[in-house]
Order: structure tokens, then C-alpha cells, then sequence
């Protein structure tokens, strides 16, 4: 445990200050991806497999080659020699996982929808996508597996090689007996089925990469719309077999990611290996109808969850199996996805026995990987809705079965059931926060009443008290799972010769805002100003050390690291001072920018000063090294917990089955909070993808594995006038486990919001029998779940409410 | 094909091929490239621009049926140093997170303002409809383009200057 900042006279931390990104952002000088321009630069199409399944009997690039401005195009078996190594796979979680073979480009078989297996290089992206086109490759469909369920019954396999498609089975049960007897023992009983559907991530601004072959700085610059540059340059490095020393990753500005791309591409390998081939600059940006098939996608799961509850409710034991969808291919860290929720199906919920089982499947759809939540949005959705289904049985409020079941405040760390330490919470308070900003009580005033006068729009209300596990993350926890990697973050400051400091981060952010808060952070441990702080990221060249940004991890650990690493510059730059100010060093305090000798507050050296001194070193103590720089590489000693309860309200038309979201309260404690705004942003950008996933958007298949929502006329992102405004509030409960107190915002919305929209929906059907629907809840499904819900009832005629 | 018009103010002639959109003719032949390019369905408004003032989707139109147009993208918003008021209004209220939508955001919000100064809450958010963004769940981005509406930010923008 770490000891929070004490207070200063110059605090930054909490201050809601404008962003420094948005200048560039609001007048189109930013330059993203497909931005960039280099002179003689080749164009990448792919040529991909319309069938699910399919082997290729042939492949004819000619066509292609004789397309104008068309340079050269390449199979898969051409290809063969480029690769050092597989794509791959970072997450191999238990040690016999069944792992397909896996190239930029499939040879043999295709294996989704969307897998590529040819590319056209040309002058111009027009020539390419004209020489893709003309490719003819001769198919022989093969069967497409694309229930979870059939899946499982292993009549059709995805790899043939592999004898099954299980990639593999996990499981977390610490006492198989104490979930036996709590469920003999258990008054009441909830057993329930969820299906997770496919998402596409959709982030607006889709895939791309640019590789320059010999320019400054090393052999070849990969600039990558990722969110990963660190992990990439390592992968890259292995797979396409350039030496690390050889490659540098830049990311650009980056329009999003939602973990979409925190990922290792076919089409960055390509791109690389096509660079070095043809030894010219090769650049491919995705289409939005190609990230469709070609992005991995997010969720995918069928969840089975059991709950033992006592006569009054309170929860005994929470059992779990799952079926989790890989896809056809194992991306960066695919199998991992599942374990993420894993630990956390119990949530926020002080529950002693604990079950959970995973059986992964191989498909033949695009593979699955890390989407906004990552695990934690489909166990949080698993136990609130169980939760819903309990209350029922108990015969109290959902509010109700909530209260009587929290882990209570005074038990944190608290050590859950599955094996985790939850570093600190206060779920009650965050409770009844929300239900008193809502006006719970005159909410259900107001959907008695509609339901009394048989109101054609009926009023829904939905809770979910979520929690979620972010930080990511201690390195031998990770170790534990069979991560290939650490969890650390890297951080240097520097206080150059003028006062102006330089953070170096290893965080690489999309849209997160890292510029404006890493300066912030700085700012306040160092008492400069947050504009004298200059951030720099995403480029390997800069920055060499990192393991980027996703699950939430960048404030918690890589915000630590830069905390860290400002309290090693002060160290020294104190020994400087006290040597200049003929002063002891335990006598000399850091007080807003301005080192003093306490006691006499009139000798003292600014922070500037001292990095001059330390620059010219012409009068430094004896044996310290000039300039002031320190750098962090900060591993986490546990992870960190934020949560918070959201309340949903809807209104839904029993004539046409649509749902309208009408309010949404959201109550989220993240612990300390650096930058106000951009919390809340991050809450409300969440809550709506959380709630479009409810609502709007699946990546529907039909039976041959063809999807059916390629494009967004399809794939319904919400717009502005499917949503509300959002009411946030907040409570604070430092996080103990860093030394900034905070926890961690941009996976929460997306967590509560999923199982608070369906709460509030199935609230609004309860009259009508209906107890589940499937995600998402559309027009249609609403409407045949009242018409076969109420058909054996009298009030059927009339479409009301009984 | 000859294609002349007038791209922020200033005078384009360009010899373009039929089949090039208006958003590539802006991106790759003018170089402007904040105009971004989010969807191939004309659905996500990325690359919104004004034409002779009123809010185009770029990908919707071909660079040679803008011939003897006014074009104004989002290097044309700002005058000099000085902000938009709807750019300082999306700056001011945190309507914007990774920024790519923005630039397609932010000229249909102008574009709206110049139709409705005082829109109310329901005709801001329908009147981007036509515009998504995956980051901001949209609470700030309206809260934006009413502040910007108080602020008076209706002005003509891109029509006869």
C-alpha cells in the first residue's frame, strides 16, 4: 500500500481544464492515418473469402496484373517465405489450448467471412481496389459452423488439424462441495441463459497502415492506426522476422480504438513484409464495410448462470458456464477475453461459493478479441440480470435484493471468493446516490400509474450495480493466467534547462485525452504550471519502453508510473537544492514549484533554477550526475475496482415494440479523479455504447456464416437521436493500491449500461410474462416477446398491460 | 474532366477523373485532410463539408458536380488564429474525445445553426442524425452546439463571403 499525495497549495489533480489535444483536433490539422503522405507510396487491396469456409481449389492474379497502375499482387503461397512466425497470440491460458496455424494470408482454406487471401499492390488505392476486384480465386465451399452449440458438438471442424474445436476449457471453482451444499441448501434458485452477441467495434476511425522503408531513425517506420505501437514493434518483429532495432512504431493520431486495435494485423505484417519485398513505401487503409469482416469482434459468449439464495435473498452461491466464441483464428489476445470476467461473476455481491467454467470454440467467423469492457461487460450482465430474476422470486425491488447482498463497505480489501483483493469500495452509498438523483420513488409512482390506465407507452426502470477489474495489471498475477507478458507502464520526466519538463509515457491513447492528464499529473507533484508540461507518446523512437493503452489501465498504471518518476526527479533535484542552499537535505520541502529551507521560507530555489544548475553542473553535490531526469517502469502491486450503480429508464410502445431510452443516471466512482470532464465523457461515450449493445447493434450471421450487418445502413451505431442526455454524478473512494488513489473510467459506462437497458426493458414487459430477451432488444423482438408473452392472458386483446 | 471551384475561399482548377469523389478531390488533390473519410455507405458524416453554405457529405458527390461551387471544409472554419464559435464551443465542452468525427461534426453543427439559430434540445440532437461518433455518447457534443447557439455562433459560412 502507497500512501496518497499529500495536499498541496497547487493542486491540478481535479481540476476539469480544457484539452491541449483539441485545437489540432477541431481544425483538421491533425493527421491520422490515412493523413499521411509519402512520396512513391504503393497501395494495398485485399482479396477476400466471401464463404465462411472455403478452400481455395486456385487463385488467378493475372487479371490483376494487367489492371493499370497495378505493381504487383501476391497469394498466399507466395507469400510464405516472408513470415518469420505466425500472427500471434499473446494469451495461450491454459497449457494444452488447441492454436490454428495462422499467416497474413490463408493458402489453403479460408476461414471466415473476410479472410484474406490475396493482395494487390498498386500506384494508387483506386488501381488497387480495381485490381483486387479483378482476382478470380475458384472456391469449394465448404460446411460453415457458426452456432456456439454446434460448435461444440464438433461435427463439422473448423481445423481439421486441430481433431476438435475446444481451444480449450477452464475453470475456477475453489470449493466444488460449498457450491453443492448451497444449492441443496438454497430456498430460492435462479438459473438463467444469456447470449452475448457479436459487436463490431466500429471505432470512426477504421484501420490503417503506413510502412516506410529507410527512412531517419531506423530501417523501417510502421506508422499504425493502433493502440498498441509497443506490442506491435515486438510482434512485428517476430512475425515478419526485422530485428526490434529495425523497426520503428509510430502511431498518429489515432480516432478511437475500443480495443479493436489492440491487436496484431494481418495487414500490418503485410504491409511490413511488402515494404521490405518491394522496397517501397506501402500503405493499406481498411473501408468500413472491410472492418466489418476483417476487425476482430467483441463478445460473443453464451452464459449460463446459476444462483443459491437464501429465503430472504441473499446470495449463497454463483455458478457459471460458458460458451465463448473464438472465431476462426486466434488474434493477440483472443483466449484471454473470457478469463477477464472470469473472476467476477459474483459481483459487486458478498457471495461464498463460487463456480466458473469456460469451454472456448473455434467458428468460422472472424475472430473474437478484446471490445470496450472486455469480459467485465458480459459478467456484469450476467449477474445483474440474474439479480433482476432473484428479486422476483424474493419478491422484492431489485434495489432491494441489491442492498441486502453488497459487500459491505467496512470489509474492503476484501477477498472475494474467486481469489481477489478488492482494493476499496462504498457500493450502498453509490446506490442510494443514484436512486435519490432519479427520483426512484416517483419513478415506480409514475409506472404504477401507467400501468393501472393500460398507457400504450410503458415506463421501464433498470438497475445494475457494476463493478470492474482495470489496472491492468500486476505482472505475476498476469503470469499466473499464462500472459506472455508483463503489466507494467514506463514514465520519464525531465526538467530541461528552461523549467520546461518533458514526460515521456509508454501509454499510447486514441482519444482518451493522456496529453492534457499526464501533464496534469505532473504539474501537481512537480507545483509547475500543467502548460509547461510537454507530453510525448506513441512513437518507439521517443519512447522505447510502453505496453500502450486499453482496459483501462492507462491512468492507474501508466499515471502511476509518471507520479513515480516526478518523485525521483524531486528527490534529486531536492539534493541539489539543499547543497546550493547550504541547507540539510531533510530540511529542504517542495512547496508550489519552489524548493525551501524550512523554517527561513526566503531561501529557496525554484524548480527551474535547480534544473539549470543541474544542467550546467557546475556546482552539483559530490558524485551526483548532472541534468534531472528519472524515469518509472511501475508494476502494480493489485489491480483496481471502480464501480457504481446506473439506473435506466425507458419508455416502450407496446404497439410498435420500440424502445425509447428517456433517462439514464449514472452514479460511478472511479476513485480519484484527475480531470472531471474527461471522467464524465468517458462515463457518457461508455453508457452509450453499453446501451447500443442492448438495443441496436449485432453482427448477425446467417446460417452459412454470411454476415447480414456489414455496413452501418445495417449495423445500427446509435446517432444523437437515439439517446438521451446523460445525468452523472460521483462518489470518491481512493483506490489504496497506487499512489494517485485512482482507479480507472473507460471501460465503467459500457459495463453498467448493457444490463441496466435490459433491466429497464424487462421491467416494462414484466407485466406481460416476459422474463428474457434477447440482446439486442429491437422493435421486432419486443413486440413478438408482448404478443407471445401475454397470449394466454385476457389483457392480450387490448395490448395493455395486466 | 475539368473541374473549377472554390475551395475555402480560394480559386481550384484540376483536370479529375469522372468517378472521383468530392471528398477524395479535396483530401488528395487540394490536400486537405481534415476532412476524414469514416464509412463507404454515405451513413457516418466524417466528411461532412458545407457546399455554397449548406452540409454535404463529400462522399455523396463527385469532385466534377462541385464544378463552379463553394466549398468550406474545416481548414476554412477558423478565422486565422480565432476558433470557430462552434469549435470553441466543442473545445469548451469537451464535445470532442478522439476527434476524428469532429471536423464532419462540427460543420454539420455550423450547418445546422445557420438553418435553426435556436434549436431546442430534440432538433439539435435530430438534426445530426446524419453524423456519428463512437466516443462521447453525443451528451457533450449537444451541449456544445446549444452553447454555441446562445453564444449567437449563426453566421453564414462557404456562401459569398
Amino acid at each position: 500500500m502507497t500512501a496518497l499525495a499529500p495536499e498541496t497549495d497547487h493542486r491540478v489533480i481535479g481540476q476539469p481544464l480544457r484539452r491541449r489535444e483539441d485545437p489540432a483536433l477541431l481544425t483538421g490539422e491533425a493527421r491520422f492515418l490515412a493523413d499521411l503522405q509519402v512520396p512513391g507510396t504503393l497501395h494495398l487491396a485485399l482479396v477476400r473469402s466471401p464463404y465462411a469456409h472455403a478452400r481455395i481449389r486456385s487463385i488467378d492474379l493475372a487479371p490483376a496484373l494487367q489492371t493499370p497502375g497495378v505493381v504487383a499482387a501476391f497469394t498466399g503461397a507466395d507469400l510464405r517465405g516472408e513470415w518469420a512466425g505466425p500472427l500471434p497470440c499473446g494469451w495461450p491460458v491454459t497449457p494444452d489450448m488447441k492454436q490454428p496455424a495462422h499467416l497474413p494470408l490463408a493458402a489453403e482454406v479460408a476461414h471466415f467471412a473476410g479472410d484474406a487471401v490475396a493482395v494487390v499492390v498498386a500506384e494508387s488505392e483506386y488501381a488497387a481496389h480495381d485490381g483486387a476486384e479483378a482476382v478470380v480465386v475458384d472456391w469449394e465451399p465448404l460446411p460453415a459452423v457458426v452456432d456456439l452449440e454446434d460448435a461444440a458438438k464438433d461435427q463439422t471442424l473448423v481445423h481439421p488439424d486441430l481433431g476438435t474445436n475446444v481451444c480449450y476449457t477452464w475453470q475456477l471453482e475453489p470449493d466444488a462441495a460449498a457450491v453443492d451444499r448451497a444449492f441443496a441448501e438454497a430456498a430460492h434458485t435462479v438459473s438463467a441463459r444469456f447470449r452475448q452477441q457479436r459487436l463490431i467495434p466500429s471505432p470512426m476511425e477504421p484501420r490503417g497502415v503506413l510502412v516506410v522503408p529507410q527512412p531517419f531513425g531506423g530501417d523501417f517506420t510502421v506508422y499504425s492506426a493502433t493502440q498498441v505501437p509497443h506490442i506491435l514493434r515486438v510482434m512485428l518483429a517476430l512475425t515478419v522476422g526485422v530485428p526490434e532495432t529495425s523497426l520503428r512504431v509510430v502511431a498518429p493520431s489515432v480516432g478511437g480504438g475500443f480495443g479493436s486495435k489492440l491487436n496484431v494485423y494481418a495487414e500490418e505484417a503485410l504491409a511490413l513484409a511488402l515494404a521490405r519485398r518491394l522496397r517501397r513505401p506501402v500503405r493499406w487503409v481498411e473501408e468500413r464495410s472491410e472492418h466489418a469482416v476483417s476487425t476482430i469482434q467483441g463478445r460473443g459468449q453464451i452464459q449460463e448462470i446459476e444462483l443459491a439464495a437464501t429465503a430472504k435473498g441473499k446470495v449463497t452461491a454463483v455458478r457459471v458456464r460458458l460458451l465463448a466464441d473464438m472465431g476462426a483464428y486466434l488474434q493477440l489476445v483472443t483466449p484471454g477475453i473470457p478469463l477477464l470476467g472470469a473472476f467476477l461473476y459474483a459481483g459487486v455481491y458478498d457471495v461464498p461459493a463460487y463456480s466458473f467454467s469456460c469451454t472456448a470454440l473455434f467458428t468460422t467467423l472472424p475472430p473474437t478479441d478484446a471490445y470496450r469492457g472486455a469480459g467485465r461487460p458480459e459478467a456484469t450482465y450476467a449477474i445483474e440480470r440474474a439479480m433482476d430474476l432473484l428479486a422476483k422470486k424474493v419478491g422484492v425491488g431489485p434495489e432491494e435484493i441489491r442492498r441486502r447482498n453488497y459487500i459491505p463497505a467496512d470489509k474492503f480489501p476484501y477477498s472475494s471468493v474467486a481469489g481477489l483483493v478488492y482494493d476499496s469500495g462504498d457500493y450502498a452509498a453509490a446506490l442510494e446516490r443514484c436512486l435519490e438523483r432519479a427520483g426512484y420513488a416517483e419513478l415506480r409512482a409514475e409506472q404504477a400509474r401507467r400501468r393501472e390506465r393500460g398507457d400504450r407507452r410503458q415506463l421501464g426502470i433498470g438497475l445494475s450495480s457494476y463493478f470492474e477489474m482495470c489496472g491492468l495489471a500486476p505482472s505475476r498475477v498476469l503470469a499466473s493466467l499464462n500472459y506472455t507478458a508483463g503489466g507494467w507502464e514506463a514514465a520519464t520526466v525531465r526538467v530541461l534547462p528552461t523549467g520546461k519538463v518533458q514526460v515521456v509515457t509508454g501509454t499510447a491513447p486514441h482519444g482518451q485525452g493522456h496529453e492534457t492528464c499526464w501533464a496534469m499529473i505532473a504539474a501537481d507533484r512537480l507545483g509547475v504550471a500543467p502548460e509547461d508540461v510537454e507530453v510525448l507518446h506513441s512513437d518507439t523512437a521517443v519512447a522505447p519502453y510502453g505496453l500502450d493503452t486499453y482496459g483501462s489501465r492507462s491512468l492507474a498504471v501508466g499515471g502511476s508510473a509518471i507520479a513515480v518518476a516526478c518523485d525521483r526527479v524531486i528527490e534529486k533535484a531536492r539534493r541539489i537544492a539543499a547543497h546550493q542552499l547550504e541547507a540539510a537535505e531533510e530540511d529542504v520541502e517542495l512547496v508550489a514549484g519552489s524548493f525551501r529551507v524550512r523554517g527561513t521560507p526566503e531561501r529557496q530555489m525554484p524548480l527551474a533554477q535547480v534544473a539549470f544548475e543541474a544542467f550546467t553542473a557546475h556546482n552539483l553535490p559530490e558524485g551526483l550526475e548532472p541534468n534531472l531526469e528519472a524515469s518509472s517502469h511501475y508494476d502494480p502491486t493489485n489491480f483496481t475496482f471502480p464501480f457504481g450503480t446506473h439506473l435506466c429508464v425507458v419508455e416502450l410502445d407496446t404497439e410498435t415494440g420500440k424502445v425509447e431510452l428517456v433517462r439514464y443516471v449514472a452514479v460511478d466512482d472511479c476513485g480519484v479523479q484527475v480531470n472531471p470532464m474527461i471522467v464524465e465523457g468517458q462515463v457518457h461515450g461508455g453508457i452509450v455504447q453499453g446501451a447500443a449493445q442492448a438495443l441496436f447493434e449485432e453482427a448477425s450471421y446467417d446460417q452459412d456464416g454470411t454476415l447480414r450487418s456489414a455496413s452501418l445502413l445495417d449495423y445500427l451505431v446509435p446517432s444523437a437521436a437515439e439517446v438521451p442526455s446523460i445525468e452523472t454524478d460521483h462518489t470518491v473512494t481512493p483506490s489504496p493500491v497506487n499512489p494517485l488513489g485512482v482507479k480507472g473510467v473507460g471501460e465503467a459506462g459500457t459495463i453498467g449500461a448493457a444490463p441496466a437497458v435490459m433491466n429497464a426493458v424487462l421491467d416494462a414487459l414484466a407485466p406481460y410474462g416476459v422474463e428474457d430477451l434477447p440482446m439486442p432488444a429491437t422493435p421486432e423482438r419486443v413486440w413478438r416477446a408482448i404478443h407471445a408473452g401475454a397470449a394466454g392472458s385476457a389483457s392480450a386483446q387490448g395490448g395493455s398491460p395486466a | 474532366m475539368q473541374v473549377s471551384l472554390r475551395v475555402n475561399g480560394e480559386e481550384r482548377r484540376h483536370d479529375v477523373e469522372p468517378r472521383l469523389l468530392l471528398v477524395h478531390y479535396l483530401r488528395d488533390v487540394c490536400g486537405l485532410t481534415g476532412t476524414n473519410i469514416g464509412c463507404d455507405t454515405s451513413s457516418c458524416g466524417a466528411c461532412t463539408v458545407l457546399v455554397d453554405g449548406e452540409s454535404v457529405k463529400s462522399c455523396t458527390m463527385l469532385a466534377v458536380q462541385a464544378d463552379g461551387r463553394e466549398v468550406t471544409t474545416i481548414e476554412g472554419l477558423a478565422d486565422g488564429e480565432r476558433l470557430h464559435p462552434v469549435q470553441e464551443a466543442f473545445r469548451e465542452h469537451h464535445g470532442l474525445q478522439c476527434g476524428y468525427c469532429t471536423p464532419g461534426m462540427v460543420m454539420a453543427a455550423v450547418s445546422l445553426l445557420n438553418e435553426h439559430p435556436h434549436p431546442t434540445e430534440a432538433e439539435v440532437r435530430e438534426g445530426l442524425e446524419g453524423n456519428l461518433c463512437r466516443c462521447t455518447g453525443y451528451h457533450n457534443i449537444v451541449k456544445a452546439v446549444l452553447a454555441a447557439a446562445e453564444a449567437g455562433a449563426s453566421q453564414p459560412v462557404g456562401a459569398a463571403r
